[in-house]
């Protein structure tokens, strides 16, 4: 960063917890239905109505803040968060405010800074703080198209209001805007991973928003930050994130001061601009929620949460280094998916060659599947039977590059190895005695460089493996053939 | 013509007769109570309150007719959905016959503060009924039904069964569902039942009781059959006596009435014990800020967006939230959203709101102490009978100070009962207050029940119906 100054950036992240219904009602969360469809008294917020908690929220969050480091805490309490807006029906959002749910977590992610190219250049582990992680309730939304007389009329969709949320909070524990960048993928992955969230930012079951601030190296304070919303990507937020930091330092820097405000993110424009000043912020009045008990969990049933989750991305990966002899790289491409990374272990299992499986995962199959845009589990190659392609090109059943084409094939129609290779004709002949009986006949054929060959020019011996190949149409079993004519020669 | 044709249409003439004196309901509705009839008279199985007539205050949810809150804001207000409280009524077999009307958003002491006129106390119509379940009281004192649903945050059945001369009981927090009961006070909220006798209270009470799924605050403890309990021997239960509260703003009669009470249950065989109370003064205080902090909250939802009254000409969402609110709520509810709002603002929560909730525990391990040495506790229910019309709507904190005795078991969770323990000299009635451990209701009724049978009341109130 340039002049010795450097950034200062805290996290925050909502995700919507993947639960078939609302967290305190029973409606569906089912994204996409009529207007105002997925709702009842209770998160319409009609007089009189009570919420009751939705307990697959609460397992789905511990899940959630388990898998980023989090102690669950063993009582929480859900408060009121009061504010005045139309798609917020009752007024105030159950959310929880001084005893979250879980807090006191360390999370390790990998972080690189990026080239101009946007090439990362160095991974290396950071350990980042997360104060808290808490449970809460969505609002609905606001309209203000597509619907009969817009410019009079504002329309709200309560579909939404009562969604299951987790609110993430890092320390300012960020640097960069590209460890900011690692530390929200990582966070979508992870969550997807355990089954938390979908955490898809297109449809705004993940959101983020950054407080930025800078100072200079070595000052212990910090100075008054700036948050940043309408982040509609982790690609957005990184860019934002940056802007923010230039315009604060080049601020500083011509003698100007920071004010602490809300800003909110053009893209189009490439820039942030002020959405409200600190002045203007709520007082939320956050007071605990009378209508729910406080939430306590026991230690079995943390334990109960614990054994059922699976093995982490990272701890997949450094057991892949371990255990299958693979690269930080092609184990970082491995984990990268759930389903891709289960698929990789399944298939070393049964082809019992790991080197050669994650050769063919990262080359022929990854590329089928973003080409595709599906994932590993919803692919028609499966592992056994991959595991058997795998098999027939270690016995040098098939060469490298009918393998390849083999595979592509499975991938497209969900056949085996051996009907693929069958129907392509790529069995390859190892039978010796129609072998030598081609080699006689290169050699009757070819005089001069079976002559020359003799004499001491051994680069005619690969001619010669070509012209038996040739005459067997490619199938014969390679090694045996070099075999045979070197005995023959 | 059935018998509870009759029941039911007497009850509905009644109350439509005096509604013109008392203005005690806010709706009738006689079809609806006789398509009740009709069905009752045609079913096989009898509930336990099978075609009894019955009055549900204002602010518990119908799906057939309005449910206003007696506020603007609800006028013409119909909720989707029943109260829990008022589906097991019609389960039991109960006819309802109307809604009744009540201080706005339950908030009142006198049923002065209803959007749509005030209640007239049937004893003397120059004077209130008390609140702010004035309309039930006044139904069940001028004999238009035997029972009445209400809601108790601080005293809201209690005291206007005091003032009326019935039987009004808030049961322990947590044994009525608060699903359907339009939130005043959250943490405080009870639905309650007042009756002219208390056979009738615990009829009632017994059947709509019990843990409900859609109220996380309702308790899943067993409901006891209190009618089968009410006339158990009484000889030995200890009475506890705070004497020290009989003292201060409390009317003179109030406080003789009283005594003669205690000195009454003392000839049936129970043991009178003397505790302290000392912490029950700032009972008031801790009351007006918790309550009104909640209140602030549970109205924001009134504000014109969805249902309800909406302001006309306006054409921007803050003016529509400002002209809405102002045009929509009476004066004492945007007090009390306004005092609310305060004691929860930065700055001001630790002081106020934080402050208060300490001291609600400290009231609870005040009654713990307190029940180390008796079964229950007897205090008045008000320090007056009650008082004119007119005659403390411009001193808001005279009139909360009338709620010292009753505020206290809301704050503390436990059950409370006011019975009639005789009358003034101006024939107005006094109210005695029992208060019981958590979930001993049972008690409370047994102990009215015997009393009541002991010291029956020989006035009657002067606007009655005819037998």
């Amino acid at each position: 960063m340039k002049n010795g100054w450097e950034a200062v950036i805290g996290m925050e992240i909502h995700v919507q917890l993947s639960t078939n219904t609302k967290i305190f009602c029973a409606c569906p969360t089912s994204f996409g239905e009529t207007p105002n469809s997925n709702t009842c008294p209770v998160c319409l917020g009609l007089p009189g109505a009570l919420p009751v908690l939705n307990w697959r929220a609460v397992e789905l969050g511990a899940k959630a803040a388990l898998a980023l480091g989090l102690k669950i805490n063993p009582v929480s309490v859900f408060a009121r968060k009061n504010y005045f807006y139309p798609d917020l029906p009752k007024g105030y959002q159950i959310s929880q405010y001084d005893k979250p749910f879980s807090s006191d977590g360390i999370l390790t992610i990998m972080t690189a800074e990026r080239d101009e190219q946007g090439r990362a250049k160095e991974w290396k582990p950071m350990q980042i703080r997360i104060i808290r992680l808490h449970l809460e309730e969505d609002a609905g939304k606001n309209v203000h198209e597509g619907l009969p007389e817009v410019d009079k009329y504002s329309y709200i969709d309560l579909n939404r209001a009562g969604t299951p949320l987790a609110e993430i909070v890092t320390a300012p524990d960020f640097r960069s805007s590209w460890q900011a960048y690692d530390y929200v993928n990582h966070v979508r992955r992870v969550l997807q991973w355990v089954g938390a969230s979908d955490a898809d930012m297109e449809k705004g079951n993940l959101r983020c928003e950054a407080n930025v601030s800078v100072r200079k190296i070595g000052e212990t304070g910090f100075r008054p930050k700036v948050e940043l919303k309408n982040l509609n990507s982790v690609r957005f937020m990184q860019r934002a994130i940056e802007y923010e930091i230039n315009r604060q330092i080049e601020t500083y820097e011509s003698g100007g001061q920071i004010k602490q405000e809300t800003r909110l993110w053009d893209e189009k424009a490439g820039c942030t601009r002020v959405m409200r000043s600190k002045e203007e912020a709520h007082d939320y009045r956050y007071f605990p929620e009378p209508d729910l008990p406080p939430l306590i969990v026991s230690e079995e049933w943390i334990e109960q949460i614990k054994s059922e989750m699976p093995e982490l991305p990272d701890d997949m990966r450094d057991r892949f280094m371990k255990e299958y002899g693979l690269s930080f790289a092609d184990a970082s491409l491995l984990v990268s998916e759930k389903s891709l990374a289960e698929f990789y272990e399944q298939t070393t299992k049964l082809s019992g060659n790991p080197r050669m499986t994650a050769n063919f995962i990262l080359s022929e199959m990854l590329r089928e599947l973003n080409e595709a845009s599906i994932t590993a589990a919803e692919s028609l190659l499966k592992p056994e039977n991959l595991a058997e392609l795998i098999k027939l090109r270690e016995e040098e059943k098939i060469n490298n590059n009918q393998a390849k084409e083999v595979l592509v094939e499975m991938f497209k129609t969900g056949k085996t190895a051996s009907q693929v290779i069958k129907e392509k004709g790529y069995e390859q002949i190892s039978d010796t005695s129609l072998i030598e009986k081609l080699i006689d006949e290169v050699i009757e054929k070819n005089p001069s460089q079976v002559e020359a060959y003799r004499q001491g020019n051994q680069k005619l011996f690969g001619f010669l493996v070509g012209q038996v190949m040739k005459a067997s149409q490619g199938k014969a079993n390679p090694k045996i053939v070099n075999e045979l004519l070197k005995k023959k020669l | 013509m059935s018998e509870i044709r009759v029941e039911v249409e007497r009850a509905i003439e009644n109350a439509e007769r005096l509604n013109g004196i008392l203005n005690a309901f806010l709706t009738i509705d006689r079809e609806y109570a006789l398509r009740r009839v009709e069905k009752l008279e045609g079913a096989d199985s009898h509930g336990k309150l099978h075609g009894i007539p019955i009055a549900v205050k204002d602010n518990i949810c119908t799906s057939w007719t309005q449910t206003t809150c007696a506020s603007r804001i609800l006028s013409g207000y119909r909720p989707q959905y029943d109260a829990t409280a008022v589906e097991r009524l019609n389960k039991a077999g109960a006819v309802v016959i109307g809604k009744t009307n009540m201080d706005e958003f339950a908030m009142g002491s006198s049923n002065e503060n209803s959007a749509f006129g005030l209640v007239k106390n049937p004893w003397d119509i120059e004077r209130v009924p008390g609140g702010s379940s004035g309309g039930s009281a006044a139904a069940v004192a001028a004999g238009i039904v035997r029972v009445a649903l209400g809601s108790d945050t601080g005293g809201s059945v209690r005291q206007p069964a005091a003032f009326c001369g019935v039987v009004g009981i808030k049961p322990t927090y947590g044994r009525v569902s608060r699903y359907g009961l339009v939130a005043f006070g959250s943490s405080l909220d009870q639905i309650g039942v007042l009756g002219k006798k208390v056979r009738d209270v615990a009829q009632v009470l017994e059947v709509i009781s019990g843990r409900d799924e859609k109220d996380a605050t309702s308790a899943d403890v067993r409901v006891p059959e209190y009618l089968k309990l009410l006339d158990r021997d009484i000889k030995g239960v200890k009475i506890g006596v705070p004497r020290l509260l009989f003292s201060g703003g409390l009317d003179s009669e109030v406080k003789s009435a009283v005594e003669k009470a205690i000195e009454g249950f003392a000839s049936l065989g129970t043991e009178i014990v003397e505790i302290d109370l000392p912490l029950l003064k700032y009972g008031i205080a801790v009351y007006y800020i918790i309550a009104t902090a909640e209140a602030s909250s549970n109205l924001a939802r009134y504000d014109g967006v969805r249902y309800g009254f909406r302001a006309e000409g306006v054409n921007e969402l803050r003016q529509m939230y400002y002209k809405t609110r102002e045009e929509g709520f009476g004066e004492e509810v945007k007090r009390r959203i306004m005092l609310g709002t305060y004691v929860l603002s930065s700055g001001y929560y630790d002081a106020y709101y934080a402050k208060a909730q300490k001291v609600r525990t400290l009231l609870k391990r005040d009654f713990q102490a307190a029940f180390d040495k008796c079964d229950c506790i007897v205090m008045p229910t008000s320090p007056t009978t009650a008082f004119r019309i007119g005659e403390k709507t411009d001193d808001p904190l005279s009139m909360y100070l009338s709620d010292i005795y009753t505020v206290t078991a809301n704050l503390v969770g436990i059950p409370a009962i006011s019975i009639p323990c005789g009358v003034s000299k101006e024939s107005l009635p006094i109210g005695l207050q029992i208060l019981g451990k958590y979930w001993a209701e049972d008690l409370l009724l047994n102990l009215s029940n015997v009393y009541e049978t002991a010291f029956p009341l020989d006035a009657k109130p002067k606007v009655h119906v005819q037998k």
